[in-house]
C-alpha cells in the first residue's frame, strides 16, 4: 500500500508554516534566515512529491533550482548579517530601527 | 505497510526537528538539529525515488550552507544571546498568522486534483538512469533557467564579497 500523496503536501505545509512562525517571530537574525531555509525545504518536499506522483521530473528540476536560490540568498544573508555585526555589533532585529520600520 | 511505516516515522521526526530548529535558545544547537533534518529529509527524497536530489540535499544544505550559517553563528555573543528572550513583541501574532496559514491550505488540499502522468514513469526512470533522465531534461528544455541560476549564483558570489569586506581607506 502505498503512501498518498496528500500526506507529503500536508508534510511540506507543515514544515513550510514552522518555517512562517520562526521568521516572524524569533529575534536572532541568523535563526530567521535559518526558517527561510526551512521554508524553502518544504517547497521542496512538495516538488518532489508531486515529480514523483505525477510522474514528470519537472519538479526535481525546479526543485534544483530552488536549491541553488536557496545557496545564494544564504550567501547574501549571511554577508549582510556581517556587515550588521560589524556596524551595529547585534544580531537581533528588535535593535535595528535606522529606517523607522 | 512498511512504506507507510517509514513514511510516519520521517515526518514525525522531519516536524519535530523543525520545531526544534525554531524555538531552541542557544543558535548551535539550532544548526545542529538542522542538520539532522536535512539529513531525514534527504531520507525522504530518497525514498520517492530522486536519489540525486537526496545526494543534493546532503551535498549543498548539510556540506555547504550549514557550515557557513555555523560560520556566522561563531561570531556572535553567546552568552548576551542566552541572557534575552527569543522571541520578538510579534511572537503570539507570528504564530497565529504561521496556524492560520496551516489551517486555510490544509483544509483546501482535499479539493488538490492532480494532473495527468507524465511519460517519466518509475519504470522508465529505472531504465535510463535517474542522473541521466535528469540531465538530459535540464540540458535541453531548461537550458535558458540553468544558465540564469549560473548568473544568480555568481551575483550571489560577487554581492557576499561585496557586503562582507571591510571598508578600504581612501
Amino acid at each position: 500500500m502505498a503512501v498518498p500523496l496528500s500526506w507529503y503536501m500536508l508534510l511540506s505545509l507543515a514544515v513550510f508554516s514552522i518555517g512562517v512562525f520562526g521568521f516572524l517571530s524569533r529575534r536572532n537574525i541568523i535563526i530567521m534566515l535559518m526558517s527561510i531555509e526551512l521554508m524553502l525545504n518544504g517547497v521542496n518536499i512538495n516538488l518532489i512529491a508531486l515529480s514523483h506522483y505525477i510522474q514528470d521530473l519537472r519538479g526535481q528540476i525546479l526543485a534544483f533550482f530552488v536549491i541553488a536560490v536557496a545557496a545564494a540568498e544564504a550567501a547574501i544573508g549571511l554577508a549582510i548579517v556581517i556587515a550588521m555585526f560589524r556596524n551595529r555589533a547585534t544580531a537581533h532585529v528588535d535593535e535595528i530601527k535606522e529606517m523607522q520600520g | 505497510m512498511v512504506s507507510i511505516g517509514f513514511f510516519i516515522y520521517f515526518a514525525f521526526a522531519i516536524v519535530v526537528l523543525s520545531l526544534l530548529v525554531v524555538t531552541r535558545k542557544n543558535p548551535v544547537h539550532s544548526v545542529l538539529w538542522m542538520l539532522l533534518l536535512f539529513f531525514h529529509i534527504a531520507g525522504l527524497y530518497l525514498f520517492l525515488n530522486a536519489e540525486f536530489m537526496a545526494a543534493i540535499q546532503v551535498i549543498v544544505y548539510a556540506g555547504g550552507i550549514l557550515v557557513l550559517f555555523l560560520f556566522v553563528v561563531l561570531l556572535m555573543n553567546l552568552r548576551e544571546e542566552l541572557s534575552i528572550g527569543k522571541y520578538t513583541t510579534f511572537g503570539p501574532t507570528g504564530f497565529t498568522f504561521a496556524l492560520g496559514l496551516f489551517v486555510a491550505v490544509s483544509m483546501s488540499l482535499s479539493s488538490f486534483i492532480a494532473a495527468p502522468p507524465g511519460k517519466y514513469s518509475i519504470d522508465l526512470i529505472k531504465q535510463e538512469t535517474h542522473i541521466k533522465a535528469l540531465g538530459k531534461l535540464l540540458y535541453t528544455e531548461f537550458i535558458y533557467p540553468f544558465e540564469v541560476a549560473s548568473l544568480i549564483l555568481l551575483v550571489a558570489m560577487i554581492g557576499a564579497i561585496v557586503l562582507a569586506k571591510r571598508r578600504l581607506k581612501s
